[in-house]
């Protein structure tokens, strides 16, 4: 802990939470009177972070609802919906609504977060509810999960941006990374990776010279784009860091948990929020799970020590005793006690042979050794049908680290796959095969060809004119090439110790550096991507660096300079903030992380499946 | 300087003077006889009509247009109906009211711009009279008809006919009226014979101000005042009644002895004026009438026009144009003959200063004594500002200029501002220009407006200079001017396409804030498509861009560029605009060029058109996402088997066209099981159907339909492991042992025996798990007894394999009562590590 004295102060981003309240009183008073509002069900948990209920009942919204596929039930003559700019929910609106039918007359205003869409517009309007609704915009972009964590709650980018190809979002983000360099800016320099980073940073780019700047004292330094396709496999390993696990386990929702009676120990469930407010959790957060375990013991011991104080103590001590420290150790106790039972839980998944065995073969897919071993176990795992997600998670890793399965592999293990879970997964398989998650060995010659042709033109400008077949033949993974440029894999013959971590692999128990996290840290360090161009081309390139407007580098070692603002374009693990919180420590640095929305394997899976339309 | 009170006239406690201003460069030939004139406030342009009742096709009337110093800026014949009266808007716009009702608009340089009409009505009752009048919404038209009914606008932008009331014993044409705008209301004031009545929306009201007795004759004129303050009337017995225009006060009643109505009456007047007053015109004379029951007459030998003014009035004859107005206060101080007022001390100071005097130093002493150094300088830069000459600004300035060598803390914002603006006011007052604006119009009306009436009149070179000059941003000044030249320059008939978009593009450059996109819907509303094209190729945002190319027909191009701005909205605008302008064919062609687009149209299809999504397959002989596309299809079709089989087929066909055997196979296998689930779902009622393999093998196990169960094992070919997975567990947990056992022994376990072991156990039987143990291949042994609990057989096990790791494990298991078990085992460790 002696490092974080030295790490500069993050910037205040609760001021983010109050705009976006601000704004969002202001458009529920712009439909004065009392009114139900009706709030797609993901943006529950958003919202309640930004307004809590008693906030929006102060400005006169009288009952809550979520926007279901189903009639309005509402009472009141205001009706104000609170939703995404999806297509399928505007869908719903109009079918929910009997009214025009019945000739009802109510006021609807729906509020589009974080943008309005045209699509969602031309849908209303192809309904005939363009006149009868208002609609407005509530530019609420980014939601603070954490002091270092900034999430835009936005899910769907992944498969809409990745799979999809729509790029609807890409502005959004834009504005996003506007609205940080507009409050907190301006940064000095900006570095990136992907397409998708690089159309966001010029869409920003345009918003910025649209807009006119003042000169401010910038809180944050550098700022770096990442798209999540740059690195598949990080967020496909299983976690072992205990935020991650915890996600991985219970699905933290909006920086918030919640524990069942398997972990309380009594019959209800208990929502945590998981931040660093919670002082036992902002310690064992980045931890190993190994390490957490006796962590944990070692504070009950502590905190045993506390209460046992008042043993000795007269009636004055006891006084202070009891109106100073016990509430903090009550609240700690009560803290603790989960955690404990979290462990416990986690323990009991994960302790059994099958997980280590999970993790050797994932280990042994990374460090690229029996791997006929490894297609085994897998097939094994989907033979006895052990998770649907898992089996295709393993299946993908498989196929990034080894470049493609064998045919023979590819069919045999395809065809399994479909026997035990159905079907409609050849459209999974579709999708996974698309984004280059799980493909078939080309014969060798062949694709180099292709490949280099392909190369061309993606760095072409045209690339654009690229079909969707050729784009999915360009992202042959090189993780092997990558893995021994940038050094990934830690030589296995050492002795890993994971309570005092060497290097950011310890995040996943010393066998692999996350790639996004290492090529994160090499620009850094190289202040460019120079030196590390053979990387970029196994990246199939888009990367970019350019100077900000400021010549704040002037003072290049000022507090803020040596703050770091990450951006995943698709979503980021845990984990991997986990390994950056490492990195700012031993740089010096401090890292924000924005991402489109936190991301596990199983988000990231589910998010491709193709079962579901 | 001792002549500047020569023209001044007193009256009352004020002065009244008279500024040349121009000798206008016209040359009429009639003088101002016969002709509608209209001359805007702020030193506006002047139009004239001549002889405007002449409408024989032979000899058209004559509509010119000057500016303020009698510079003809255009003239053209009047080719519409009879016109009633000219006016001009706030944006310099010419507005002639025809007496049919109709109003046509035409700009500085007399082009059309558009009309529009005051009613239906009016067509036939005609216009008898009409005013055109300007109020804080803009420039307004009134007009009274031929049935003496009033109608009004108060703002010809925004057009909204409002049809007056009826005014009770109107048998005629009013005697006069005028437009009020009060209270943010615009009403008539009308007289009719003695009667005045006040017209707002909804009523007629007559009203009686105090001292304007019935008795005093018929009202036969009035005026309002320029800020819509003061109200005049005149009687036909030449009585002048001066009161604020709410009509609950009297200022003053001045009998003029002049029984003729008076042709023009109009307020002179200043903000913070000594004396309000008011001029009246008649053949021979010109007569101000102030408040101090005075007048000052002035004999007139032509005939005149008066424009009325925020703090004057214009005098415009046929060869010159005066100001009259009331001097301003601080000019009388400083001027007045024998003044002692500070500014005037220090313009002596100065003059002795300019000759050497020592005097100079005396006056100064003076003025310092009193204290009233910085008010002298003050009064003098102030002063200057009202001055038109510009000897007696120089005189001014520098006076007060030398006052302020001797204060040491005297801001000079107040001189630098007035001397730069004054330097602006004199250009402008130019009679090439011919704005002649005084200080307090100008302040008025803004420096933005001054630009936008040069602008208007084409002075683009000079608009740029004064906004340079006044370091006003690019956004608001230089970039402003620039727009409307272009605009302008895009309409030249005589050059190029070329020519005019390099010229454009040389000047404009990458001004901010001038939208390339604009300029180039100015050139297509000219019609000049191909300039227009020209144009948007310099507009660097593309978003701009778009709209124009799809109003000029140019959709491919729209959507490249609504691709390359990066903005979906727009892309899916042009998309949705494509779809309706297109068929079919084309707009896929065109959507096939445009991966984004067609990514983008394709979400929107998956969620409001399937059936556009196959024909976009097809289109594209996309046979994988079509047969995927009818995988999907399938699975909207769970209730009709038949439906969903031939879905399947086509999916089938279409993976074969996509040479996808794999995925081909896959789905006739799926087929094949539909139809197996089907059969059995009739004959036994099992609920397959829809079920994935595993899963329809597991409940037909479950059911006891082993026979079924092992012709899906042979059909499908499932893996040996597979199948004894499943039938192990379903055995077990049916708990049918013998069963089990049975099939353990049916063929050697290709899943080996510690899976039965494993599986008995976790359904607790102890028991039967043991009965495999012993067929557990002998690297897993240890594991086997283990999970049986069977301590002394698992170390039995490590010990026969020599493997430390092994017995680690086993240790690590045993109770610590269990001391024989443990030394056993560390005596084994031992040995084993020596080795």
């Amino acid at each position: 802990l002696a490092e974080l004295a030295d790490s500069p102060e993050l910037p205040d981003f609760s001021l983010l939470k109050r705009l976006a309240r601000d704004q969002l009183i202001y458009l529920l008073e712009q439909l004065p009177g009392k009114k139900d509002l009706f709030i797609e069900a993901d943006l529950m948990s958003p919202l309640d972070r930004i307004a809590n209920v008693s906030t929006l009942k102060q400005h006169e919204v009288d009952k809550l609802y979520k926007v279901e596929y189903k009639p309005i039930i509402s009472t009141s003559d205001q009706v104000c919906f609170l939703i995404r700019p999806r297509i399928q929910t505007v869908k719903w609106i109009y079918v929910a609504n009997a009214d025009k039918a019945a000739g009802k007359f109510r006021r609807y205003k729906i509020i589009f977060t974080p943008q309005k869409f045209y699509a969602c517009e031309a849908v209303l309007e192809e309904q005939g509810l363009f006149g009868d609704v208002t609609t407005d915009e509530w530019a609420f972009y980014l939601l603070p999960l954490d002091d270092d964590i900034i999430s835009l709650e936005l899910p769907e980018f992944f498969r809409d941006n990745f799979l999809a190809g729509d790029q609807r979002w890409v502005r959004t983000v834009g504005s996003a990374l506007h609205l940080l360099h507009s409050i907190y800016g301006p940064f000095s320099k900006i570095y990136g990776i992907g397409r998708c980073a690089k159309m966001a940073y010029e869409s920003w780019k345009e918003q910025v010279e649209e807009g006119d700047t003042k000169a401010r004292q910038a809180e944050i330094g550098n700022a770096f784009l990442i798209d999540r396709d740059v690195d598949y496999i990080t967020p496909l390993c299983s976690q072992v860091v205990y935020e991650g696990l915890v996600d991985d386990i219970f699905r933290i929702k909006c920086g918030c948990v919640e524990f069942g009676h398997d972990v309380t120990s009594s019959d209800k469930s208990v929502k945590v929020m998981l931040n660093s407010q919670d002082k036992v959790f902002s310690e064992i957060r980045n931890e190993h799970f190994s390490n957490v375990f006796s962590f944990l013991s070692q504070k009950a011991r502590n905190l045993q020590t506390a209460y046992d104080k008042r043993r000795g103590m007269d009636i004055k001590q006891m006084k202070t005793f009891v109106s100073e420290e016990l509430k903090g150790l009550k609240q700690e106790h009560r803290l603790l006690s989960l955690h404990i039972g979290a462990c416990e839980s986690i323990m009991k998944k994960k302790t059994k042979q099958d997980f280590q065995e999970l993790l050797k073969t994932e280990h042994s897919l990374l460090e690229g050794f029996e791997i006929r071993e490894c297609i085994s176990f897998i097939e094994e795992h989907i033979n006895r049908q052990v998770s649907m997600i898992e089996s295709l998670r393993l299946l993908c890793l498989l196929s990034i680290t080894e470049n493609g399965l064998l045919p023979k592999d590819f069919r045999a293990l395809k065809a399994q796959y479909l026997q035990s879970y159905g079907v409609d997964h050849l459209l999974t398989f579709a999708n996974l095969r698309q984004l280059g998650l799980l493909v078939e060995q080309q014969p060798g010659e062949t694709l180099t060809v292709m490949e280099s042709k392909v190369g061309k033109l993606v760095n072409d400008k045209t690339a654009g004119k690229l079909t969707d077949a050729f784009s999915s033949l360009a992202k042959k993974s090189h993780f092997r090439a990558l893995s021994r440029k940038l050094n990934l894999v830690p030589k296995s013959d050492e002795e890993y110790d994971l309570r005092v971590p060497r290097d950011m692999a310890y995040i996943f128990s010393g066998a692999y550096i996350p790639l996004s996290c290492k090529l994160i840290e090499q620009v850094l360090e190289r202040d460019s991507w120079t030196g590390l161009e053979e990387v970029t081309k196994l990246l199939n390139g888009h990367e970019f660096a350019f100077t900000g407007s400021n010549g704040a580098d002037l003072r290049a070692k000022s507090d803020a300079q040596r703050i770091i603002l990450v951006m995943f374009l698709g979503g980021c693990t845990f984990s991997e903030i986990s390994a950056l919180r490492f990195l700012g420590r031993e740089r010096g640095y401090k890292f924000i992380v924005v991402t489109t929305a936190i991301t596990n394997s199983s988000r990231l899976i589910e998010a491709l499946l193709g079962n579901k339309v | 300087m001792a002549f500047i009170t020569a023209n001044w006239n007193p009256l009352g406690e004020a002065f009244y003077r008279k500024t040349d201003l121009y000798e206008m460069s016209w040359n009429l030939q009639d003088g101002l006889r016969d002709s509608l004139v209209a001359a805007a406030p702020y030193g506006g342009p002047i139009a004239f009509l001549r002889e405007p009742h002449r409408c024989s096709p032979s000899s058209r009337p004559l509509l010119e247009i000057y500016s303020s110093s009698g510079v003809q800026i255009t003239s053209f014949p009047w080719k519409s109906g009879p016109v009633v009266q000219l006016g001009w808007t706030v944006s310099d716009e010419l507005l002639c009211v025809q007496k049919d009702g109709t109003v046509l608009i035409y700009d500085l340089f007399g082009s059309f711009k558009r009309h529009f009409s005051l009613g239906q009505e009016v067509v036939q009752t005609q216009v008898l009279e009409a005013k055109v009048f300007h109020s804080p919404y803009g420039t307004g038209v009134a007009i009274v008809t031929g049935s003496y009914r009033f109608t009004l606008a108060t703002n010809i932008d925004d057009l909204k006919l409002r049809r007056l009331p009826e005014v009770p014993g109107l048998h005629g044409k009013p005697s006069s009226w005028v437009v009020l705008t009060q209270d943010r209301q615009t009403k008539v004031l009308l007289s009719n014979g003695p009667e005045l009545y006040i017209l707002d929306n909804t009523s007629c009201t007559a009203v009686c101000p105090p001292g304007v007795s019935p008795l005093s004759g018929s009202i036969v004129h009035m005026s309002v005042s320029f800020s819509y303050k003061y109200l005049a009337l005149f009687t036909d017995t030449g009585h002048l009644w001066l009161g604020p225009s709410h009509l609950q006060d009297e200022l003053i009643k001045v009998d003029t002895k002049k029984m003729t109505t008076p042709k023009q009456m109009v307020w002179c007047r200043r903000p913070q004026s000594q004396q309000p007053s008011v001029v009246l015109l008649w053949d021979r004379l010109l007569l101000v009438a102030g408040v101090c029951r005075d007048t000052v007459q002035f004999p007139i030998e032509e005939p005149c026009v008066l424009v009325g003014e925020l703090d004057g009035v214009r005098i415009i004859s046929s060869t010159n144009q005066e100001l009259l107005q009331e001097v301003p206060l601080v000019c009388q101080e400083i001027f007045k003959i024998a003044s002692m007022a500070p500014g005037a001390l220090l313009l002596e100071a100065h003059r002795e200063y300019e000759k050497c005097s020592q005097k100079a130093d005396e006056y100064l002493r003076e003025i310092k004594e009193q204290s009233m150094l910085g008010e002298s300088v003050r009064q003098c830069v102030e002063a200057a500002a009202h001055e038109y000459d510009t000897n007696t600004q120089k005189s001014l300035l520098r006076a007060a200029s030398f006052g302020k060598c001797f204060l040491t803390d005297y801001s000079p914002d107040q001189f630098v501002s007035t001397c730069r603006e004054l330097r602006v006011l004199n250009a402008v007052r130019e009679a090439g220009v011919g704005l002649p604006l005084t200080h307090t119009q100008f302040k008025q009306m803004t420096l933005q407006v001054l630009i936008d009436r040069l602008v208007y009149r084409r002075l683009y070179p000079l608009a740029i200079e004064i906004c340079r000059y006044l370091k006003i941003p690019d956004y608001q000044g230089v970039s402003r001017v620039l727009k409307h030249w272009a605009s302008c320059k895009v309409q030249q008939k005589d050059l190029s396409d070329e020519a005019i978009a390099r010229a454009v593009c040389v000047k404009v450059g990458d001004s901010p804030g001038v939208s390339y996109s604009h300029i180039a819907a100015k050139a297509y509303e000219c019609g000049r498509p191909e300039l227009a094209i020209k144009l948007l190729d310099f507009e660097a945002r593309s978003g701009e861009q778009v709209p124009l190319l799809l109003k000029m027909k140019r959709s491919q191009l729209a959507l490249s560029k609504a691709v390359e701005s990066g903005d979906t909205d727009l892309v899916y605008t042009v998309v949705s605009y494509l779809k309706s302008e297109m068929n079919r064919g084309d707009f896929f062609m065109t959507l096939r060029n445009q991966p984004v687009a067609l990514s983008l149209y394709r979400q929107f299809c998956k969620l409001q058109e399937q059936e556009t999504l196959k024909d976009l397959y097809n289109q594209d002989d996309d046979h994988q996402e079509l047969a995927n596309y009818y995988v999907t299809a399938s699975y909207r079709e769970k209730q009709r088997l038949e439906s969903r089989l031939s879905l399947l087929q086509s999916a089938v066909d279409e993976y074969n066209k996509a040479k996808n055997e794999f995925a081909a196979k896959a789905t006739e296998d799926e087929m094949r099981l539909l139809r197996f689930q089907r059969k059995l779902d009739d004959e036994k009622g099992a609920g397959l159907l829809g079920l994935s393999l595993q899963a329809t093998m597991e409940a037909l196990l479950a059911l006891g339909l082993h026979k079924q169960a092992e012709q899906l094992y042979r059909d499908f070919r499932v893996p040996d492991k597979r199948y004894w997975w499943l039938k192990l567990k379903s055995l077990a947990e049916k708990e049918e042992w013998e069963e089990l056992e049975k099939f353990s022994k049916s063929k050697k376990s290709p899943i080996g025996y510690l899976a039965f072991v494993e599986v008995c156990i976790k359904c607790n039987n102890k028991y039967e798990a043991k009965k495999y143990v012993s067929k557990v291949t002998p690297e897993q042994k240890v594991k086997a007894h283990l999970a049986v609990s069977d301590l002394e057989g698992a170390a039995d096990a490590a010990i026969e394999r020599r493997n430390e790791s092994e017995m680690v494990v086993v240790l690590s298991r045993c109770p610590a009562s269990d001391r024989l078990l443990i030394e056993r085992l560390n005596r084994a460790r031992a040995t084993a590590a020596k080795k």
